[in-house]
């Protein structure tokens, strides 16, 4: 099993690394860093049982944060990058304390209540440049010069490691002390809270997290794509991360990544179709809320288990 | 005083949004993300039924909720009554997927700039204060009659009192021989019908364009979380209520006029936690 594994993890790194002599650097950059911000969503929903329907709020300021940084007050992107984390974090404080005042479903309206406060207030801000977005952020070198990142391909190399930091980053909290615990709450709130441990703490802190990390796609968006827009902070894209989600699995680790290169390649082909894209992403919906709830990567899982158990005896039935 | 009489407008829009989500939540437990679809749906079918057949505004007031609640209704049928018994968050899911469709179709077919509806009754009237135009002043009293209605609807009469029965407790309510599954059903027509009907109301205020329900629903939410959904008349009198507020900042401080109810929802959040209206669970 264990070798099955090794090969298999060997297989994708070797993707992982070739990948921009086959595909074109900026799409695959785009599809991690939503890859990304789809883990980070469901960091919170699959492990504390709390569904933001607002996550776009950390992923668009953190990439207002990042330009603001890198083009007006002309510092290294490094920095952008920090801002953006940082920004996002501290949103997450103040939201993510307000939120988990509410369970279940008030908890998802609030959270997408305050995205959209959110968006009016970047509609107006002045540093958003409103409807016309933060354009042309420069792209500077990295480490102080030591990587330059005119060149798309070695700035892919960069984006992967980012991903890589954020998703492993995410294996930790899971597989700690601290992820036990979160699951302990998301099952049974009251035996955690009799046990001792003060639920909303860490509820929260898995928000601040969930939210730094989605800061970090956001950031990172934006210094692939040099522009932010309110595109990223509306509450479409708060429901397209909740749909990448989906259709990988919620609650799987990889399903997240499957999900978001899913749609991040769908949209990329429909791109010409316009508004049908909102309609066939719909029906996405319907059809994995009504079907196939697990999403592809729970359903695989499941199947294969299911392939490699021992058949029961003959008679048994 | 004139702009917080004009926020009453927008008070009523979300009374009448609020109350048929309570009512839809109440029995399906279901958050009806649907609901802003609904209500652009209710606006396009008086819209269409005006360029088309020639029906005029009074009698879209009826045949429009009807027609956008018999869909719903299919709806409810077809796909809803599959997922009573997940996660609320299933159903939340599976209505914003639906309205993704419905929108996405509209704005496929006619385009996202919208179209103007022309006013039934024109003129202003003399409040003493000040001069309302006289179809905003109708809207405002059409709203509150027809939330009082549905407040009496359920609060006084038989089939409210089923209806409440069966939210409390279905398997002993359908002991009692009442079919429960088409209660249900009715619920969510009756819940659609109402925004479908906020829908031909706003239709001569708003343009009728394809996403003039997405933004109201997103604040709906929010006076939903402020009011909590434990009352009838608790989302009418949080939704007019929060139309004055939003009507007042537009006086003192216009720029926060769009996110004032965001903020006031944060500070319920703090103060009571549960809602205005709500009690703790």
């Amino acid at each position: 099993m264990s070798g099955q594994r090794i090969v298999v993890a060997l297989v994708l790194a070797a993707a992982a690394l070739a990948a921009p002599w086959f595909a074109y650097p900026v799409f695959l950059m785009t599809a991690l860093c939503f890859a990304l911000f789809a883990c980070a969503f469901n960091l919170l929903l699959g492990y504390a049982g709390l569904m933001s329907f607002g996550h776009a709020m950390f992923f668009g300021t953190a990439g207002y944060f990042y330009g603001h940084v890198v083009k007006e007050w002309a510092m290294p992107p490094e920095l952008g990058l920090l801002a953006g984390v940082g920004g996002a974090a501290a949103l997450g404080v103040v939201t993510g304390a307000l939120a988990i005042r509410r369970q279940g479903i008030y908890f998802a309206m609030i959270t997408l209540a305050f995205a959209q406060m959110i968006f009016f207030l970047c509609v107006q801000a002045p540093f958003t440049h409103g409807e016309d977005g933060l354009q042309g952020i420069p792209r500077r070198a990295l480490l102080g010069g030591l990587i330059p990142t005119k060149d798309d391909r070695v700035l892919y190399y960069v984006v992967l490691a980012i991903f890589l930091f954020g998703y492993f980053a995410i294996y930790r909290f899971i597989h700690s002390p601290f992820g036990q615990i979160l699951k302990a709450i998301r099952d049974n709130e009251q035996r955690a809270v009799s046990l001792g441990y003060e639920a909303d703490r860490y509820k929260l802190l898995a928000f601040v997290l969930s939210a730094a990390l989605a800061g970090l796609a956001g950031s990172t968006k934006a210094m692939v794509l040099q522009f932010a827009t309110l595109t990223d902070v509306s509450a479409a894209m708060s429901g397209e991360v909740v749909l990448m989600a989906l259709v990988g699995g919620l609650g799987t680790i990889v399903g997240p990544v499957v999900g978001a290169f899913v749609i991040i390649t769908m949209q990329n082909y429909l791109a010409s179709a316009g508004e049908f894209v909102l309609v066939i992403q719909g029906a996405i919906f319907v059809v994995i809320v009504i079907a196939f709830r697990k999403g592809l990567v729970g359903e695989l899982t499941e199947w294969w288990r299911r392939r490699s158990a021992p058949r029961p005896a003959a008679g048994d039935d | 005083m004139a702009q917080v009489a004009l926020g009453l407008v927008n008070g009523a829009f979300y009374a009448m949004l609020s109350l048929g989500l309570a009512v839809i939540f109440g029995m399906l437990n279901v958050i009806n993300f649907t609901h802003g679809a609904q209500f652009m749906m209710g606006a396009f079918a008086a819209w269409l039924m005006l360029g088309i057949l020639g029906v005029p505004f009074w009698a879209s007031l009826v045949l429009a909720p009807i027609i956008v609640g018999l869909i719903g209704v299919v709806l409810e049928k077809l796909l809803l009554k599959r997922i009573y018994h997940l996660d609320h968050l299933y159903g939340f899911l599976l209505t914003f997927g639906m309205a993704l469709i419905i929108e996405g179709m509209f704005q496929w077919k006619w385009g996202s700039s919208g179209a103007p509806y022309p006013a039934p009754i024109t003129g202003g009237t003399d409040l003493g204060f000040m001069i309302m135009p006289s179809y905003r002043l109708f809207v405002v009293v059409a709203a509150l009659a027809i939330c009082l209605a549905t407040w009496y609807g359920i609060e006084r009469t038989k089939l409210g009192a089923y209806l409440r029965a069966a939210t409390e407790n279905p398997t002993l309510v359908r002991a009692f021989g009442i079919n429960v599954p088409r209660l249900i059903t009715l619920t969510y027509g009756l819940g659609v019908g109402l925004a479908a009907l906020a829908g031909v109301l706003a239709a001569p205020i708003m343009q009728v364009s394809p996403l003039m329900g997405t933004n109201l629903v997103l604040v709906v939410f929010a006076v939903v979380v402020i009011g909590g959904m434990g009352s009838i008349m608790g989302s009418i009198v949080t939704g007019f209520g929060l139309g004055l507020v939003e009507g007042l900042t537009k006086v003192y401080y216009p720029p926060a006029a769009n996110t004032v109810i965001f903020v006031v929802m944060a500070i319920v959040l703090l103060v009571k936690p549960a809602g205005l209206f709500g009690q703790a669970k």
